[in-house]
């Protein structure tokens, strides 16, 4: 049987919606939880996982034919940590609050699963223009999710959008929405979203195919 | 019967070329990375330190680092001290307070703060949180809570007669039981965190403050340190 070609469109959409990191492979939730607490930190931490995911999956393809099988991890490890320090400077040049509101987790980036995974499972089997696609795709739909729950959890936590007041003074925010706590009821709430969405397109497809 | 297909050994020498190859370009990408951010982060430093020194004492016209000296006398400094201290200087030249950095135990992690002391009023008379790590919601309050920012308009700092510690310790206490001008209206539900800076300013302020009020009179600010 012959298979379907994937194109590059395929290879950067798929990350978006189809293979979306959060929402349907669920990788990455400890950034994904713990720095959604704002909209602003969210897009932060999002920006800074494609910049990663972008710059070791292009190294990663780049060096697939010098590095053996056996060493593999390691050397991805060396490589994501690298551009992890990088990230981590170039946020500190350009603003030295925001390095602060991302904490730890600009670090913890090394051991973001999602990155060791599109190196292991996608960069180190294609082409380097592929890998960053690949990459390219996987940043966006990481910080699109973590934008939605981000905003879920601003908006109910602190009456605010990127920092600007929606509702009146007299709104009683819900702290629990800027705790950790708070991610998981946002991230719940999204999964319910999104499969519900996804179990309405599998439906229709398979009335298409039937008819 | 199947016996599953053994992959070709890799020789030790080809990991061992990969590993340090593969660390040797890392690390360089490393320090090209420092290299080019190191002055532009100095001076994000930098500003953040001086916009944070404006904030807490807003008179103030120009600063200048001071430490203790060898012989115990506070002296001008040029060194980058990891918790620096400021003389702060008005617009006429004349000496309107200090401007002290301090750091301690917070709930999660070490806080770093800036404080402002007026010799004049012998108090603290602008605070500003530096560095957190304190639970969102509960802990960080202290950056927001409009109550607990009104204590350091003037919280008491006054020495003893004999000007070698504080006249009264700096405590918080529970939320709306402040009595005195030297206790912290605290923050329930950030009790820890509001105790802690209690702690902080009263072991900062009691270390420096006798320096500070015996010798930033005699400091000449056009000395070259």
């Amino acid at each position: 049987m012959a298979s379907k070609e994937v194109t590059s469109t395929d290879e950067f959409v798929k990350g978006l919606w189809r293979d979306n990191p959060v929402f349907v492979q669920v990788l990455g939730m400890c950034p994904a939880l713990a720095v959604s607490n704002t909209a602003m930190n969210a897009l932060a931490m999002g920006l800074a996982t494609t910049f990663v995911l972008l710059m070791s999956g292009l190294s990663v393809s780049l060096l697939r034919g010098f590095i053996p099988r056996e060493a593999r991890i390691v050397c991805y490890i060396c490589i994501i940590a690298t551009f992890v320090t990088s990230v981590d400077y170039l946020i500190m040049a350009l603003s030295l609050e925001l390095h602060r509101a991302l904490g730890a987790f600009i670090a913890l980036i090394v051991v973001n699963c999602l990155i060791l995974g599109r190196a292991e499972a996608f960069a180190s089997k294609n082409k380097p223009g592929r890998a960053l696609l690949d990459g390219l795709g996987m940043g966006v739909g990481f910080t699109v999710a973590l934008l939605f729950i981000g905003v879920v959890r601003e908006i109910l936590g602190s009456g605010s959008i990127f920092g600007f007041a929606v509702f009146p003074d007299s709104f009683q925010t819900w702290t629990v929405m800027v705790l950790p706590s708070g991610g998981f009821f946002a991230m719940a709430l999204w999964l319910l979203i999104v499969n519900r969405i996804k179990k309405k397109e599998a439906e229709t497809e398979k009335a298409e195919a039937t008819a | 019967m199947n016996t599953p297909e053994l992959q070709p050994q890799t020789s030790a020498m080809s990991m061992y070329r990969a590993i340090v190859g593969i660390g040797a370009m890392c690390a360089l990408v490393i320090v090209v990375v420092f290299q080019s951010t190191a002055a532009r982060i100095r001076d994000n430093q930098e500003r953040f330190l001086a916009a944070a020194i404006s904030e807490v004492l807003p008179v103030t016209e120009e600063t200048i680092a001071v430490d203790v000296g060898e012989n115990g006398q506070l002296e001008k400094t040029s060194a980058s001290l990891p918790l620096p201290v400021f003389l702060a200087y008005g617009s006429n030249g004349d000496l309107v307070g200090a401007v002290l950095t301090a750091e301690g135990m917070g709930y999660q992690d070490n806080i770093r703060v800036l404080y402002a002391y007026s010799f004049e009023k012998q108090a603290i008379v602008g605070f500003k949180i530096l560095d957190s790590k304190e639970t969102p919601g509960l802990g960080d309050r202290v950056e927001i809570e409009p109550h607990f920012i009104a204590n350091f308009e003037a919280l008491d700092a006054r020495l003893n007669s004999s000007g070698d510690s504080l006249n009264n310790a700096i405590v918080t206490v529970k939320q709306g039981e402040k009595t005195d001008p030297w206790q912290i209206d605290g923050i329930t539900g950030a009790t820890i965190t509001s105790e802690a800076l209690g702690n902080i300013l009263n072991d900062s302020a009691n270390g420096w403050l006798p320096i500070l009020e015996r010798d930033a009179i005699s400091i000449d600010r056009e000395a070259t340190p």
